[in-house]
């Protein structure tokens, strides 16, 4: 089975489950959206594939699998291996994501050296930066994030994550701290990169509505459960769970009144 | 996407730059003024000193300062001017790669519990709660006299006795950046553990230990100083600042105060301007705001 598979996955933090049972599934090419309110354990998943589980809390049951292959606990070291090269991930607050003593290029540089490639790496970075939308890429590279506003920051990690070619680019929340027409330039970038690379992404957010322009299919967790899973259009066509309805009927207002999906 | 307009001074002349700095951190003036002026004296005592500082003339002993002995001479005869030249040059020295080393085996012994947390960070930290339970100075006494006070042990004493300190600090800042989402996202993108220790977690974590070390041949320079001053430390007749104001401390009641005054002069400069130096960029790093 190609692509990134969870089955059953229960993460637990001392006796609680945190998350419980949750099943999803990322095809090559495809786009696959997980939505939910903050501390519904979207993000906790995500990490649990990547084995980079916060310390308290272990993935107590399920598996993960990418390209049929076990990926995660208890083999720390495959999980190692995967990442980077089978599973990458971007994370939500693009400045803080960034080393702030390292100069981007540099940064971007690291992940290329590290799956293997010698000779061109300056060449190839800028060719990445350029890629990921960056005007000047050559002179961006010499400079230090906080030299960079946060769109462009998040660029830059994209740029990161998609250094190593991965199978699988989880992005957790990618837009958040983006403002609205900043957010729809990296989305509109990450379907691109799809597209071109075939490489699968989950797509992490709390807004309902970046899930279900992007997506063909969701899934909607709640207090670490999944409620609702289909293709985008049964889900925002006849939601079954009340809480998936209730952020469906958001959707249909515009935006700015009363829009509580968020954390 | 087009790359902003740089600020914070990049592009202008790097005197334009220096010039502003030092008007907004009168601390980098002082400390930086005493330095050069200390580094000076070291080289020009190394280089083209106006005696010979081990050099013996009973004929003109405790002569005071004049025309010919800047500084005068000690009860040996020998040229205070040229000896306080040759011992600041040795303390500085010594100070120096005090500092260098507390600070870089603190770094490592602090990098690696902090990072790995566990067993290793107990042992490590209890290890350094015992060497800390001891005063510096006098933990640096007792080794110095155990292990024999050439210019090696005397460094070695005093390193191991400045170390937890740095390790405390690293150790510190480590378990701050440990938890940043800059280590968190290298790994997603696949670095490996020392990799992300070196590269994200240390030179992120490296400036307030950075500060202290500064700090720390300061301190240094005033116990090797102080040691030396007590016999435990570097021994006559080498030229070092301590050992020459123990040698004039018995005349300043007679009057030849000029034997200890110059030597305890230049310690009390070289520690300054290490201290100015360290308020500087402790000033500069908390300017940062992280």
């Amino acid at each position: 089975m190609p692509g990134l598979r969870i089955e059953g996955l229960c993460i637990s933090i001392g006796d609680r489950d945190v998350v419980r049972a949750v099943d999803l599934h990322v095809a090559p090419g495809a786009c696959a959206g997980l939505a939910g309110g903050s501390g519904s354990g979207k993000s906790l998943t995500a990490l649990a594939s990547l084995g980079l589980l916060p310390r308290p809390a272990r993935v107590r049951a399920g598996r993960i699998l990418l390209d049929g292959g076990e990926t995660v606990a208890p083999d720390r070291d495959r999980t190692a291996r995967v990442r980077g090269s089978g599973i990458a991930m971007i994370f939500q607050s693009p400045r803080a994501a960034l080393n702030p003593v390292l100069r981007v290029g540099h940064q971007v540089e690291r992940v290329l050296r590290r799956k293997g490639r010698r000779g061109d790496l300056r060449q190839r970075c800028v060719e990445l930066l350029g890629t990921v939308g960056l005007l000047e890429p050559d002179q961006a590279a010499r400079l230090y994030p906080h030299e960079l506003s946060g769109g462009m920051c998040q660029r830059v990690l994209i740029a990161m994550g998609i250094a190593s070619e991965p199978r699988i680019l989880i992005a957790d929340e990618p837009t958040t701290a983006l403002d609205v027409t900043v957010q729809a330039d990296i989305l509109d970038l990450l379907d691109d990169l799809r597209a071109r690379t075939g490489m699968g992404m989950l797509l992490i957010s709390h807004d309902m509505s970046v899930v279900a322009e992007r997506c063909e299919s969701i899934s909607v967790m709640r207090q670490g459960a999944i409620v609702e899973a289909g293709t985008t259009r049964a889900v925002i066509d006849s939601p079954r769970h009340p809480f998936t309805a209730e952020l469906v009927r958001d959707l249909t207002h515009p935006p700015g009144t009363g829009h509580e999906a968020g954390g | 996407m087009g790359v902003p307009d740089v600020s914070s001074g990049a592009g202008r002349p790097g005197s334009a730059r220096l010039r502003s700095e030092l008007k907004r951190y009168p601390s980098l003036a002082a400390g930086g003024f005493l330095a050069a002026v200390v580094v000076i004296v070291a080289i020009a005592g190394h280089i083209a000193p106006p005696h010979n500082p081990l050099a013996i003339n009973p004929g003109h002993a405790l002569e005071p300062p004049g025309p010919g002995h800047w500084f005068g001479t000690d009860q040996f005869g020998r040229d205070v001017f040229s000896r306080v030249l040759a011992g600041t040059g040795t303390d500085v020295v010594i100070g120096l790669v005090v500092a260098a080393l507390a600070f870089a085996v603190g770094s490592a012994a602090g990098l690696v519990p902090g990072y790995l947390g566990g067993w290793i960070d107990d042992i490590v930290m209890r290890v350094a709660d015992i060497v800390m339970s001891f005063p510096p100075f006098l933990l640096a006494l007792s080794i110095a006299v155990v292990i024999g006070n050439t210019v090696g042990n005397v460094i070695i004493a005093v390193t191991i006795a400045y170390v937890p300190y740095i390790v405390r600090l690293t150790r510190g800042s480590v378990l701050t950046a440990r938890g940043s989402d800059y280590v968190l996202g290298a790994r997603a993108v696949g670095a490996s553990t020392p990799r992300v220790m070196t590269l994200h977690v240390l030179p992120n974590a490296a400036g307030p230990s950075m500060v202290q070390a500064t700090l720390m041949a300061g301190w240094a320079i005033l116990d090797v100083s102080g040691l030396s001053f007590l016999g435990a430390g570097i021994q006559p007749p080498s030229p070092e600042l301590g050992v020459q104001v123990a040698q004039g401390a018995s005349y300043i009641t007679s009057g030849q105060w000029w034997v200890s005054v110059f030597p305890g002069v230049a310690i009390i400069l070289a520690v300054l301007a290490f201290n100015f130096l360290g308020d500087y960029a402790d000033d500069k790093l908390r300017g940062q705001g992280g």
